[in-house]
């Protein structure tokens, strides 16, 4: 029988490959897939709460919720990659350095 | 166990194995359109776990806005960006590397110890929530109508903010009414710089 904990288990090991991929990532877009993954983790817990706490399905809601902000979050994380593409004409993260001191 | 247990258990077997496997290409292929499709991947297989979770909707909304709508625009974001540099080699990268690991290593264990230590005051029975759609869309319109709609803002903000950011900047001084008769409206954007045609040679990496 499935347990909850299978799932939240599951949830934290996405959620550290996410974590992992968003430090370590030279790539632009490669930070932005790795946002997804966080996002997909947390999402994965609140289906898991909603399905085995809550006899309502008010996880599913936030879980809608979190994929709506999830595509804004994609669609303008990638259209700033674009304008830091065009002005910088590269997508290393090691050369976007403009706040650093 | 049941017929429908071993099932389930077999499904959430292989829905994990290809999600940990596709979310670990995602992070450490080194060529980045095999990792747009193994993300396609693994927003599938949380899809599957959604079924798993009696969660039909959401899983249905799942393969549609993330399959559907976010793979494919990074995969536009990885046509469009497509430079093929090689990146300078860093000093030290893999002290970086491991203590990332590390710490992501740390955070696992913890998280793990907290998922099973923890007494979830899980439901003896399992609730009969019916139609799930239904019961989502009386919550939406309901009690939590006021994040709906602003949900639907913020999406028409995202919307706008990404043209703007994504529009080429506006040239002014480009004399639009000097061709064309019948063009009668002309994007002032600024022209693309015409790209001589590559030779075509194999991807090595």
């Amino acid at each position: 029988m499935l347990q909850l904990e299978y799932f939240l288990l599951l949830a934290a090991a996405l959620f550290c490959i996410g974590i992992y991929g968003l430090i370590t990532s030279r790539n632009a877009v490669r930070v932005l897939m790795s946002i997804e993954l966080l996002l997909n983790a947390v999402n994965l817990n609140l289906m898991a709460f909603s399905n085995f706490l809550d006899a309502d399905v008010k996880g599913q809601v936030f879980s809608v919720f979190v994929i709506t902000i999830a595509a804004a979050e994609a669609a303008v994380g990638l259209a700033i990659v674009l304008a830091i593409y065009r002005n910088r004409d590269t997508i290393d993260m090691e050369q976007f350095n403009l706040l650093k001191w | 166990m049941t017929l429908a247990e071993g099932t389930q258990l077999v499904s959430f077997g292989v829905l994990t194995l290809t999600t940990i496997v596709a979310a670990l290409g995602v992070v450490l292929l080194e060529n980045i359109v095999y990792s747009a499709f193994l993300l396609g991947g693994v927003f599938i297989s949380i899809a599957g776990m959604y079924l798993l979770l009696n969660a039909d909707f959401v899983a249905a909304a799942q393969i549609l806005v993330y399959v559907g709508a976010v793979n494919v625009l990074i995969l536009f974001a990885i046509m469009l960006v497509n430079k093929r540099e090689p990146l300078v080699p860093l000093k030290n990268a893999w002290i970086r590397q491991g203590l990332t690991a590390l710490v992501c290593l740390g955070l696992f264990a913890l998280l793990g110890t907290v998922a099973i230590t923890t007494p979830w005051a899980v439901l003896t029975e399992a609730p009969v929530v019916g139609d799930t759609a239904l019961r989502l869309g009386e919550h939406f319109f309901s009690d939590f109508l006021l994040p709906f709609e602003l949900a639907s803002v913020l999406l028409l903000i995202a919307m706008i903010g990404a043209i703007v950011l994504a529009r080429r900047e506006f040239i002014p001084d480009t004399n639009a009414d000097d061709g064309d008769p019948n063009l009668i409206f002309r994007l002032p954007e600024r022209p693309r710089d015409p790209v001589a045609p590559e030779p075509l040679e194999p991807v090595s990496k």
